[in-house]
């Protein structure tokens, strides 16, 4: 994990004092909400529906205990007792009152945490695989160039007015688990001819025009990193759109422009970017990695998983939430967030203090944030997994459902968000309960379902294996299905099935959905996304639609 | 032609807690829709939203909402400003947390 200096401890300081000053000249009418508003969203600080949210950065997804803690602490004192882990490893507080709001950042300062960068149109918090670091197909740890990343984009003068939002992600691992193809930037770990460096895929994105990222790069030396990433945004800064909000992003930049234009302004900007840059970024990660503790292994105790272990419960959760550890004797544990009937990604202070104290106790200390809204214990000793198994199973955090039906993303759509045009997190809590009476979701097997309760995206649901889009047509909910996204390296947006459905019908149009697929697949080692891949949309529009309005339809 | 004009509200967000809160008749900000004036008039309406954009100290960003008459006074007619006059649907917060019924 890495360890905050003093530059970053007085950088946050001075940037909370200012804000502190900046919310008493709000509060005192010094300042209007047109000036204030730019002022508070670069903090972090948005206006909701029902009141301010305040979205704390969480980079590369990664926590410590003390973090964790402080997440806790700041849910109990300043909000309702609980906060929302969201698609980009970020949490949200939906509760903050305005005056709080500069006693919150200093409490996240203490544990080197912070709201910046979390709006605007700046470079945004970067996101990594939440197995970085553990994972057993991983190359290398891509944390390190994530805080290499963080440092270089954190108040960049050059990018503070960008024409729009910049998210990168960055993977060390082929299988992707981070989304990169559907970020402005990607990063994906390579080795080639014993160097290790990354694919750079630019252009991706989703919201209302989705895109899968084209790639740039085949093959970017590790220590050309942040020179070529300095020069596509500067690139982006001169070319991208400012006359369209819509068509602002870079994905639309590399459109327009095509991408081998876009690569060769791109190649000759990196020419003086690279000069610039005079190699300090080499230094500058070699003393990140120094920073970045490793854990001290501990060999020995994998026995207990090869069969004294007959707990049915456990057995079924050791299942789906467990992952291959680069350690033999170690587990990725990941807690499901997604009880069945729960909000997905909230988790309550205690909740949050049991997972701290895990981490703490039988985790070397760590702790990650998925963006699919769940927790992970990144280093579990296999000995250790039916203690850790019977505390999270109390904390109502045992949840067997990872990678499964109702392990589902969902933004917080019209429940919280301004800029939704219709609910999802009822949607998601219905359709776990109604997947969780039927009993078929270890019959189903790998389904992402993915919701967003409006256009941006936010649930991702355009690489959901079933995406779900709430809209509002003509002053009712309604929602739209598509068919057959893919959020991994082989990344696909789904295309749509066809009619929405209303707030009463989406629950059941999913559950035919289900069952047509377990009607159709070859076998049970064939997952939904193969069968869709083989048969196409046809008997799954069948089953949402019926026979005869697809025959009115062709 | 001219299109006959949907009666409104005007709402905003408290400014120090975010609550959402509506202009009444008689110039205070209730948290409660069935208390807010309704506004049948356009012309009325906008002069009632300029009056309200100008209390920056107390409110921000006022809006015309479209509105109805009730029983009680005014009721949302768009499934937003239902949402904004109860709380989410996950957790009996915000407004419903007082009210006691939703």
């Amino acid at each position: 994990m890495y360890r905050y200096d003093d530059f970053d401890a007085e950088f946050l300081a001075e940037r909370n004092a200012q804000f502190r000053d900046q919310v008493e000249r709000r509060i005192d009418g010094s300042l209007t909400e047109d000036e204030f508003k730019p002022l508070r969203l670069m903090n972090g600080l948005y206006l909701q529906l029902h009141a301010y949210m305040l979205r704390v950065a969480i980079p590369y997804g990664t926590l410590d205990s003390a973090k964790m803690r402080k997440l806790a602490e700041i849910a109990e004192r300043w909000d309702k007792g609980y906060g929302h882990f969201t698609t980009r490893q970020n949490i949200q507080y939906n509760w903050p009152k305005l005056r709080d709001v500069p006693d919150m950042l200093d409490a996240l300062a203490e544990v080197g945490l912070h709201a910046i960068q979390t709006s605007g149109n700046t470079i945004r918090n970067v996101t990594s695989d939440h197995f970085a670091g553990a994972a057993a197909d991983e190359i290398a740890d891509p944390r390190p160039y994530a805080e290499l990343i963080r440092q270089w984009s954190t108040d960049h003068p050059e990018f503070q007015f960008l024409p729009r939002k910049f998210k990168i992600a960055i993977t060390g691992s082929p299988n992707d688990r981070a989304v990169t193809r559907a970020h402005d930037i990607g990063l994906r770990m390579v080795e080639q001819d014993g160097r290790t460096g990354f694919e750079v895929i630019v252009g991706g994105g989703l919201g209302r025009t989705p895109m899968i990222g084209k790639v740039i790069r085949d093959f970017l030396p590790e220590d050309e990193l942040l020179p070529y990433l300095e020069a596509i945004v500067h690139v982006y800064n001169r070319y991208g759109r400012r006359d369209n909000k819509y068509k602002a992003r870079i994905k639309i930049t590399v459109h327009e422009a095509g991408l081998e234009t876009i690569r060769a302004e791109v190649e000759e900007a990196f020419q003086q970017t690279k000069a610039d840059f005079e190699g300090v970024d080499a230094r500058v990660i070699a003393r990140i990695r120094d920073r970045f503790v490793v854990p001290a292994f501990i060999e020995g105790g994998a026995d207990p998983l090869d069969g004294t272990q007959t707990d049915p419960v456990f057995r079924a959760w050791a299942d789906t939430n467990l992952s291959e550890h680069r350690h033999p004797d170690y587990a990725i544990v990941t807690v499901s967030l997604k009880a069945h009937g729960q909000t997905p990604g909230d988790a309550t202070a205690e909740q949050m203090r049991v997972l701290a104290d895990l981490a703490e106790r039988y985790g070397h200390d760590e702790l990650r944030i998925s963006h699919q809204q769940n927790v992970i214990l990144p280093h579990v000793r296999k000995v250790h997994l039916p203690v850790v198994h019977a505390r999270l199973k109390q904390a109502g955090l045992a949840t067997a459902n990872v990678g499964l039906a109702s392990d589902i993303i969902a933004c917080p759509g019209m429940d919280y968000c301004a800029l939704a045009t219709a609910r999802s997190i009822p949607v998601a809590t219905q359709l776990a309960e109604r997947i969780d009476a039927l009993r078929i979701e270890h019959e189903v097997g790998p389904l992402q379902i993915k919701i967003s309760g409006c256009i941006n995206a936010c649930g991702h649901h355009h690489v959901g294996h079933i995406g779900i889009l709430g809209l509002d047509r003509a002053g009712v909910e309604n929602y739209q299905i598509t068919l057959g996204g893919d959020a991994t390296e082989t990344a696909a947006v789904g295309e749509r099935a066809g009619p929405g459905f209303a707030y009463d019908e989406i629950v059941p149009a999913v559950e035919r959905l289900m069952l047509a697929y377990l009607e159709t697949r070859e076998d049970e080692s064939e997952t939904f996304l193969e069968t869709y891949r083989r048969l196409g949309a046809a008997p799954f529009k069948e089953a949402l639609y019926g026979p005869e309005k697809r025959k009115d339809a062709a | 032609m001219a299109r006959p004009f949907t009666p409104k509200i005007v709402t905003a967000n408290a400014l120090l807690e975010g609550d959402v809160v509506y202009l009444t008749e008689d110039n205070r900000w209730s948290r409660s829709h069935s208390d807010a004036e309704l506004l049948e008039d356009e012309a009325h309406a906008t002069l009632r939203l300029l009056e309200a954009e100008r209390q920056q100290n107390v409110i921000v960003g006022a809006y015309l909402a479209d509105a109805k008459a009730g029983p009680d006074g005014p009721e949302p007619v768009h499934f937003r400003e239902s949402f904004r006059s109860r709380g989410p649907s996950n957790y009996r917060h915000g407004k419903q947390a007082h009210t006691g019924n939703r």
